[in-house]
């Protein structure tokens, strides 16, 4: 019995550890974001144009190509993630075809995002010739969180209950109707978690939006979405490596206002996210 | 008058022969029992009536079931299911309000008059004797009853859409014994009006409330009589041992 005892705790304190392991890092990390950037917090540098190469001035540009380049991701990938998952999970035959096709998708999720980078540049600014503008950069970054959508969608519509489709359609609805008014309301939440995800994900890769969109110095706003476009990713690499004698603070601060950005997108899905839970009533 | 006809109806799922040379016939405003162990069939049965099986990739069936002499692979799907009503074993609400579960059906045909939805609401629940207690709570969320207004609910659910046959589930196998005695009163009355399939665990159940009942066995029908019949005089001795409780 004591023995018993004596490895339940030595297995409770390794457990603990790990997490420790973990929360530590991302804690630290955030702490010294927070405090060598928000003393560079201020509203010239968040409305102002970058100015003498980047080392004086705001990233008002970078704030906003990254809005764009996010915006437009999501408005690609999601109602392609959401319809392909719909597919998958209610109407595709339960066939070797589709489960090569469900675990290829899974896989792309992995495919390291350089590679989609170049996939960007070759398809949209090379062969559809869309140049590097925001149009090619949001479909690069769209096509990279598109496996993730897909795959947290299908797990999303698949979790609804399987009675609840055999109630509707035994009252005398269509598979359409009863997709429409009784599994997707239900899979809303789990959508939404996959969009957060992506959402993360496309506002912080630096590699897919390199060739395809980023400006190196560009001090004013994109006028179309075939224009050039900065973005915080790429700024916050090119003041850190490519430009010398950028202040820290500058550097920190546009950190900083990244993280903010990511953690706001994610803070209004996940609001949206809990109204919708709020409503699941089973 | 005869409702259903089931002709040499045999059922696989993969390589499960689940049902085996059913032939009966269903006759209109009556309530047939269909009563069996486990895995003998009789659910298979019910979900082939109003083709729900017809969701699992593996189900295949030779034979034929009509309505009212109408093959019913040759009537549109959701027009049958319409006309064939189910109600499941375990109370299943859909995830909405009181209101909203009723209407369903009704909704899913396209009507939207407010005030037709109504009424069709009010006439559903008073003939499953729920209105009286939920009248007041419309909007609440339909989780919200006991099991046995759920289940009641269910029952409204299906009268919304004005079926012509109702298929029951094992609709009390959740239900305490003061729920079940409500929800069989709800089905003797609603004979009048509606032919009634149930299927049922419940031995005494068959017994109280059919006209008629069928005993499955591992996928054979072994007897179908008048209910009198089979509780006192059964032809096979398998139905004797199983109303007996002998085995099963």
């Amino acid at each position: 019995m004591k023995n018993s005892y004596k490895n339940q705790n030595i297995a409770f304190f390794l457990l603990f550890l790990s997490t420790l392991l973990i929360v530590v890092p991302v804690g630290l990390i955030v702490l010294v974001i927070i405090q060598k950037g928000l003393p560079a917090i201020n509203w010239q540098f968040l409305s102002d144009m970058p100015r003498q190469g980047m080392r004086a001035g705001g990233i008002f540009p970078a704030i906003i190509g990254t809005v764009y380049l996010v915006v437009g991701a999501i408005m690609f990938a999601l109602p392609i993630g959401l319809l392909s998952a719909i597919y998958l999970s209610e109407y595709s035959k339960d066939d070797l075809l589709t489960r090569l096709i469900k675990l290829a998708i899974v896989n792309l999720a992995g495919v390291p995002s350089v590679v989609y980078g170049l996939f960007g540049l070759a398809l949209f600014v090379v062969f559809f010739k869309f140049g590097v503008s925001i149009l090619s950069g949001s479909l690069t970054l769209g096509i990279m969180i598109l496996p993730v959508i897909i795959t947290t969608s299908r797990e999303a519509l698949e979790s609804v209950p399987q009675s609840f489709r055999e109630v509707s359609l035994s009252l005398g609805a269509s598979k359409w109707q009863t997709i429409r008014h009784i599994v997707l309301p239900n899979a809303i939440p789990g959508i939404l978690t996959g969009t957060i995800l992506g959402l993360g994900r496309a506002a912080g890769e630096t590699a897919p939006i390199l060739f395809t969109v980023a400006a190196f110095y560009l001090p004013r706003l994109p006028k179309s979405v075939f224009d050039q476009a900065m973005a915080l990713p790429y700024h916050l690499y090119v003041i850190s490596t490519q430009v010398p004698n950028v202040d820290e603070k500058i550097r920190y601060g546009t950190a900083f206002v990244l993280l903010t950005l990511v953690l706001f997108m994610n803070l209004v899905a996940i609001i949206i996210r809990y109204k919708f839970r709020k409503k699941k009533k089973w | 008058m005869v409702k259903f006809e089931v002709h040499d109806l045999n059922i696989w799922f993969s390589s499960i022969h689940a049902l085996k040379q059913v032939n009966l016939e269903i006759r209109s405003n009556e309530i047939l029992s269909v009563i069996g162990p486990a895995n003998s069939g009789k659910t298979t049965f019910l979900r082939t009536l109003n083709r729900l099986n017809d969701l699992n990739a593996a189900f295949k069936m030779t034979g034929a079931v009509e309505l009212e002499r109408k093959d019913i692979r040759g009537i549109d799907i959701e027009e049958l299911r319409r006309k064939i009503g189910m109600v499941f074993a375990l109370p299943l609400p859909l995830p909405l309000s009181i209101f909203e579960n009723v209407v369903y059906g009704v909704r899913m045909q396209g009507e939207r008059n407010r005030k037709k939805l109504e009424e069709k609401t009010e006439q559903a629940l008073r003939q499953a004797y729920l209105w009286e207690e939920v009248k007041g709570r419309m909007d609440e969320s339909a989780f919200k009853l006991s099991g046995g207004q759920q289940q009641r609910l269910c029952i409204a659910r299906t009268l919304a859409v004005d079926p012509e046959v109702i298929l029951f589930d094992e609709p009390c196998s959740g239900l305490d014994p003061i729920s079940t005695a409500k929800v069989e009163d709800a089905m003797v009355k609603l004979k009048e009006k509606y032919t009634i399939v149930l299927v049922t665990n419940n031995v005494k159940q068959a017994a109280r409330v059919g006209d008629r009942t069928a005993f499955f066995l591992s996928g054979e029908l072994i007897e179908i009589d008048a209910t009198d019949k089979i509780f006192t005089a059964p032809q096979d001795k398998r139905t004797d041992g199983y109303i007996r409780g002998r085995f099963g």
